[in-house]
């Protein structure tokens, strides 16, 4: 029988924890309820009880499923398209220097760049519909699903490669059975990374020019000081992108037991 | 001679409150080493060794018993005793001269005669001309140098030495254990070292205490009446062959035991093993 | 074999073995030149309109006049201002804070959910909010960089504190270190390549941050200019803020690992880390 401390150390972390957000969420909505010695207009910081009413209320009339529908869609097309092209382009130029010496520069200067600079020239090319936002995701996730294939190619073991020739395989043998599952958790950690750039470009382009979507919803409750709606939104893309890079991080851990290697960093 | 160390009924048994789960690593252990002696603690891997050196260290309290040096409690680290550890450990960013300067410093002493001692001390060992040498550029061999420096320029009265050649290729451990026995008659500390490897501990000892598997008890003490200084030639000496055979036949069965409880290591058993009943 | 056959072949051989030994680069220009020329063609042939696409020599011929006119420095100057600002705040609690919720267990479970929450944010999505608490002008933009610089520099301090080396700690305490000089000693060297790794990531995320911000409101930076710009159909000056906002991205890695190198020295993997 496990006594109240055993109980308390065993779950200490959470204890803890939740009772800061607790306290943290008591003052918050105090500070806005005139609990403690000054209130602050609920406009500016808006509160806890506040923002889940709103929540409730904007999936209860069904008004935000198209904000989120259309954000999703941006995110699957450019994403899905960043990931095949990242990775055959990786593969590609991890296995054959010379593709790698001449896409080099250009994802180098991409990697560099915030790919969000890019967005007012996007956005003359395209229009401010749902295709500059597609194209912001792509060049977003690109570049760290890209690097991270590259350097999961180049990290194949010289030993097992030297093993599969010397039974006589061929090359293209060797790549699919030894080079690819090889990088695999290199891949994997190249979609985590991408995930990460992907809500960043559907955030921001949203942002800055768009017609629908919740980036678009948090940029017309913050100009309209409907507080409540902007921290709703805020956590919505929190938990979508929390979400998925959960379960990228599960599936990595998952492969990483008969490797060790960790993914490069892009 | 006087008694320098002494253990009287030493148990450590851990408990994890979490899970309310208790394991005895060392079990009344009783022992004793004599001013300047060279005693070694000889037993199966895992079977509390280090657990105990770490008790006579300072650094694992005791759950009951007690360790006395020179009639006086241990109650923590000290500065009469040193550890050479088991993994160099060294710090990986302070160089040669740094690394065994780190001992001094943390003992508060930072001065022009410490630089000039930790210095001495490099060369005891014989690593002159690698004072500003990072761990990661030295050999296995080098970087044990390095850390038998470190203990002994704080000038201890003990030394504790935690397998500290195990991780050494076959030769470069014979030779080290050869200057050990020189910097030890030297130095004129009394020493307490632990290892798992028989022809070691009556190679450099004096006497060769044998634990048993875990928990860690004393099964046997066994003197090496074998005169100095020992050369390494020593080890094909008949009386030498002998107190070898004496050790393992003591030795075997907690090996096997230990081989039986060790998941990790699967094995036919053998006949002494049926024999021990599992 | 007459005498200019051997020089000719010997020539040939030489050029091959250049080729061989800078072939990385070779291809490299190459490809970067031969893209650049198709866009200069492209655009002067009417292929492309480009009022759209602007071309190379444009881009220049902007990023002169800019320079010259003394806009493009006004412009740097705003960003720059930020950037600094709100990086500096970033390292003037990241690094205190990361390696007391490292060194304190209890710390961090306090502060683990408010973190991880704001590690799952990305940063720009508050900005809306931070323009409703801190207006249009630099303060906003200041806040954006500094959240955005904040996290990434943490997390990494935390990680390095935490996976410092029980063996260390034991050799320390062995010798009767006190707790303070463990830290000095044991505690902050080994966190300092992470720090360094944070400070790397932490820099785009800043500089993320001032684009994003000036992007979405501002009224000076590189930012402010791109989108001016851009709504205008100045696809020249366009590049040029863009062109900007990389090479500010280069350097400043660049710098970093520079400092990280001075640091270095005692770390075997040092040359070979990405």
């Amino acid at each position: 029988m496990p006594s109240a401390r055993g109980f308390y150390l065993e779950n200490e972390r959470a204890v803890l924890g939740m009772a800061t957000v607790a306290f943290v969420l008591v003052v918050w909505e105090g500070l806005t309820r005139g609990w403690w010695l000054w209130r602050i207009e609920p406009i500016f910081l808006s509160a806890p009880t506040a923002i889940a009413r709103t929540a409730v209320q904007l999936f209860a009339t069904g008004e935000i499923w198209a904000d989120l529908g259309v954000s999703g869609l941006e995110f699957l097309l450019g994403f899905v398209t960043a990931v095949v092209a990242g990775i055959a382009l990786g593969l590609a130029a991890g296995w054959h220097r010379q593709t790698a010496f001449a896409l080099g520069p250009f994802f180098s200067a991409l990697n560099a760049t915030p790919r969000v600079a890019l967005l007012p020239l996007i956005i003359m090319w395209v229009g401010i519909g749902i295709w500059s936002k597609v194209l912001v995701v792509f060049l977003g996730a690109v570049v760290p699903v890209y690097l991270n294939a590259v350097a999961g190619v180049r990290t194949a073991d010289p030993r097992l490669l030297t093993v599969a020739r010397s039974f006589g395989s061929s090359t293209p043998r060797v790549f699919w059975a030894v080079v690819l599952p090889g990088a695999v958790p290199f891949l994997l950690t190249g979609l985590r990374l991408g995930v990460g750039r992907a809500m960043v470009g559907i955030v921001v382009g949203e942002l800055y020019a768009a017609t629908a979507g919740v980036g678009f919803m948090i940029t017309v409750a913050g100009a309209t000081f409907q507080t409540d709606k902007v921290f709703v939104g805020v956590i919505l893309i929190a938990l979508a992108g929390g979400l998925m890079i959960e379960s990228l991080t599960r599936i990595e851990r998952r492969v990483e037991t008969w490797r060790v290697k960790v993914g490069a960093a892009a | 001679m006087a008694v320098k160390l002494e253990a009287k009924g030493v148990c450590v048994e851990y408990y994890q409150p979490r899970t309310e789960n208790r394991l005895l690593a060392v079990d009344d252990v009783t022992l004793h080493v004599m001013d300047g002696e060279f005693v070694s603690i000889v037993g199966p891997s895992g079977c509390g060794k280090t657990t105990f050196l770490g008790v006579v260290d300072g650094l694992i309290p005791a759950s009951t018993g007690r360790i006395l040096i020179d009639g006086k409690l241990v109650t923590g680290p000290g500065r009469d005793r040193a550890v050479v550890f088991q993994d160099a450990s060294l710090l990986p960013w302070r160089t040669v001269l740094g690394n065994v300067l780190y001992g001094l410093e943390c003992q508060g002493i930072n001065s022009r005669q410490a630089r000039e001692r930790a210095r001495h001390f490099v060369e005891m060992v014989g690593l002159q001309g690698f004072e500003h040498h990072y761990p990661h550029e030295l050999s296995g061999g080098m970087q044990q140098r390095v850390n038998l420096a470190r203990a002994l320029v704080v000038d201890p009265e003990i030394l504790l030495m935690d397998e500290p050649f195990a991780a050494l290729d076959a030769q470069t451990r014979e030779v080290m254990q050869e200057e050990l026995l020189d910097i030890w008659r030297r130095a004129k500390k009394t020493v307490l070292f632990v290892t798992h490897q028989i022809g070691e501990a009556i190679y450099l000892s004096d006497r060769v205490i044998v634990f048993t598997a875990r928990p860690g008890r004393v099964k046997d003490t066994v003197p090496v009446e074998i005169e100095r200084p020992r050369k390494l030639a020593v080890k094909r000496d008949p009386r030498f062959l002998k107190l070898e055979d004496q050790v393992w036949e003591l030795i075997e069965t907690e090996v096997k035991k230990t081989m039986l409880t060790d998941r990790s290591v699967r094995s036919l058993p053998t006949d002494a093993q049926r024999d021990a009943g599992t | 074999m007459s005498e200019e056959a051997w020089r000719a072949a010997e020539g040939a051989s030489r050029l091959r073995t250049f080729y061989a030994k800078h072939d990385a680069l070779l291809i490299g220009i190459g490809t970067v030149l031969v893209f650049l020329l198709g866009w200069e063609t492209a655009a002067r042939s009417g292929v492309v309109n480009p009022l759209f696409t602007s071309a190379p020599t444009r881009i220049v011929r902007a990023g002169y006049r800019l320079w010259a006119e003394g806009d493009l420095w006004r412009h740097i100057q705003v960003s720059g201002t930020e950037f600094l600002a709100g990086y500096l705040m970033a390292i003037g609690v990241a690094i205190p804070l990361g390696l007391a919720v490292g060194w304190y267990k209890r710390l961090y479970f306090c502060l683990a959910p408010f973190i991880d929450a704001l590690n799952a944010v990305p940063r720009v999505a508050l900005l809306p909010l931070i323009v409703i608490w801190f207006g249009i002008g630099i303060w906003s933009k200041i806040v954006v960089v500094f959240l955005g610089a904040v996290i990434p520099l943490l997390i990494n301090t935390f990680s390095g504190v935490k996976i410092t080396e029980v063996r260390f700690l034991k050799v320390a305490r062995s010798f009767g270190a006190s707790e303070l000089r463990i830290f000095w000693t044991v505690v902050l060297p080994g966190t300092v390549p992470f720090i360094f790794t944070g400070l790397k990531y932490a820099a785009g995320r800043a500089l993320l941050g001032v684009v994003v911000g000036e992007l979405y409101a501002a009224t000076a930076g590189i930012g402010y200019l791109i989108t001016v710009a851009g709504s205008s159909f100045q696809t020249d000056t366009v590049f040029v803020g863009i062109l900007s906002i990389t090479i500010a991205g280069v350097l400043s890695v660049e710098l970093l690992n520079r400092l990280e190198r001075r640091f270095d020295r005692w770390r075997p993997d040092a040359r070979s880390r990405p």
